[in-house]
């Protein structure tokens, strides 16, 4: 990592009444770099992200975007800064009361302010790019399958080609083999735009894919971080638990008896 | 000790829940006079809000309108010429009363429940997340455009179900009661004011507001999946038809106070 960090994360805290998600969370994303949080369900991997996009405001923290303070922006500003953002949803999130092309043609028409038959052309463009013809285009969103309905998330995300892209276990839900399409359209994509990618996941197979490097949360803390080849030879116990999918180890879910 | 802390609880709640809607309702109104303003979406609500409602409004109007008659005629004929005031009593409740609460009333089962249920799922499907990830306003694109539509489309209604209100009680008293037909409606028209309708359409027209209101409001905060959508839905249409009754109190106390 070279100068100064796209995305830098300090301190981040968040509480829901006494759970606590996130507790002095530090993390920083390189120009340009794919990073992959990875970390058990209820870990705080999501907040994690909300807090980063704005989507949610953290108790306490900074998260700098471009070396600029953005937590506590007022609307206005925050929308601004938005659009520097794409995001896949976990469930994809597409506008079910719009067609495909003009979910993915939205954020043009919308934040950038292009014009219907522009946006259309650009949109059924980026459909291709993601395997998708342009019939495809003109169904709704409930008739896709869910792959094909990721693909499209995709496609909305960077339809506007922002500079950072946020990935919500893009995975999930998937067979294997449309879990590596859409694996190998997420490498495509942010090297073709040169973007920064942040990821989370808990899928090992997707981490070792689109990953410069992980980053394992735990208790709302980063416990661990690394190039992802090295994630293998972490010397972490909880890192080594969570890549082998063992129920013995540090990690323990908290089971009561019948 | 438990007991007040129980009352603290409840009244905490209570306020907490009473600013939350208003800091709600301030910055959902500020957005409806704030550009951009989507008339495309304006115009679609309003359709859906005041075109597809006419079918239920005027059946219940016009029922409205004949059993008020019925009744009418039953009460008065225990007065000596109480009978002749049958159409004064009917354009009147009509127009000042019956026609905005029933409207208002059918309108918050009808719309508040599907504005509730289409912009919760948008909340518990990340919509609104993905709405605002792609630079776009959820309150102006979700919220504004309902708001609008409401206070314009429900007046409308009033409008058409006062008139078939009127004639469902000249359709009872001129054929089961054998009125003179030309003499009642002559009596009808003589007695209505100007301000009697007018009055109405106010009421209306704020009732129209508190629907759309409360069925984004609660879709809006909906939480927890499905379970936590068609909470939200009760609540709209509860919540929205005891504040048409009470706003009705209020609004005809201000209204015909002088």
């Amino acid at each position: 990592m070279s100068g100064e960090p796209k995305i830098a994360v300090r301190g981040l805290k968040k509480a829901f009444g006494h759970k606590v998600v996130l507790d002095g969370l530090d993390l920083d994303v390189g120009v340009g770099e794919s990073v992959v949080v990875i970390g058990g369900s209820g870990t705080g991997k999501s907040v994690l992200v909300k807090c980063i996009m704005g989507l949610m405001e953290p108790d306490a923290g900074s998260v700098k975007i471009d070396g600029r303070e953005v937590t506590g922006l007022p609307r206005g500003e925050r929308e601004k800064v938005m659009q520097k953002f794409g995001m896949l949803f976990q469930g994809s999130a597409l506008f079910d009361s719009l067609r495909v092309w003009q979910n993915v043609a939205f954020g043009l028409i919308q934040g950038h302010g292009m014009g219907q038959a522009e946006a259309k052309e650009l949109a059924l463009k980026t459909l291709g790019a993601v395997g998708l013809g342009p019939e495809v285009g003109e169904l709704w969103p409930a008739e896709l399958s869910g792959g094909m309905q990721k693909r499209v998330a995709l496609a909305r995300a960077i339809a506007s080609k922002p500079e950072i892209i946020i990935f919500d276990e893009p995975t999930t839900g998937l067979d294997p083999i449309m879990g590596d399409v859409i694996n190998n359209l997420i490498v495509q994509c942010v090297r073709d735009l040169g973007a920064t990618a942040v990821s989370i996941t808990h899928d090992i197979a997707s981490a070792h894919k689109i990953a410069d490097r992980i980053a394992m949360i735990h208790k709302g803390k980063i416990i661990w971080q690394g190039a992802a080849k090295a994630i293998d030879q972490s010397g972490n116990a909880y890192v080594d638990q969570f890549i082998h999918g063992r129920a013995e180890g540090p990690i323990q879910m908290e089971i009561r008896a019948l | 000790m438990n007991f007040l802390a129980r009352i603290g609880h409840v009244t905490l709640g209570f306020c907490t829940g009473t600013g939350r809607l208003t800091m709600f309702t301030l910055n959902a109104v500020s957005h409806c006079f704030r550009p951009p303003i989507y008339y495309k979406l304006i115009g679609r609500q309003f359709v859906d809000i005041g075109y597809y409602s006419l079918p239920v409004v005027g059946l219940t109007a016009i029922f409205i309108g004949m059993v008020l008659a019925l009744q009418l005629h039953t009460g008065f004929s225990r007065l000596t010429g109480g009978e002749s005031a049958i159409a004064q009593v009917v354009v009147l409740g009509m127009t000042r009363e019956l026609g905005p609460v029933i409207a208002g009333l059918m309108v918050a089962g009808r719309i508040g429940a599907s504005i509730a249920a289409e912009v919760g799922t948008m909340r518990v499907t990340d919509q609104i997340d993905a709405l605002s990830t792609l630079s776009t306003n959820p309150f102006k694109y979700l919220v504004a455009p309902r708001l609008l539509a409401g206070i314009v489309a429900l007046p409308c209604l009033v409008l058409v179900a006062d008139i078939i209100g009127v004639f469902g009680g000249f359709l009872v008293a001129s054929y089961k009661f054998g009125f003179n037909p030309s003499a009642y409606l002559q009596n009808t028209a003589d007695f209505l004011q100007r301000d009697d309708v007018i009055s109405g359409l106010i009421k209306s027209s704020v009732f129209g507001f508190l629907i759309a209101l409360m069925g984004c409001y609660c879709g809006y905060n909906s939480r927890g999946g499905a379970q936590g959508v068609g909470a939200a839905t009760t609540y709209a249409v509860v919540s929205a038809s005891v504040l048409i009754l009470m706003f009705d109190y209020i609004l005809s106390a201000l209204l015909f106070s002088s």
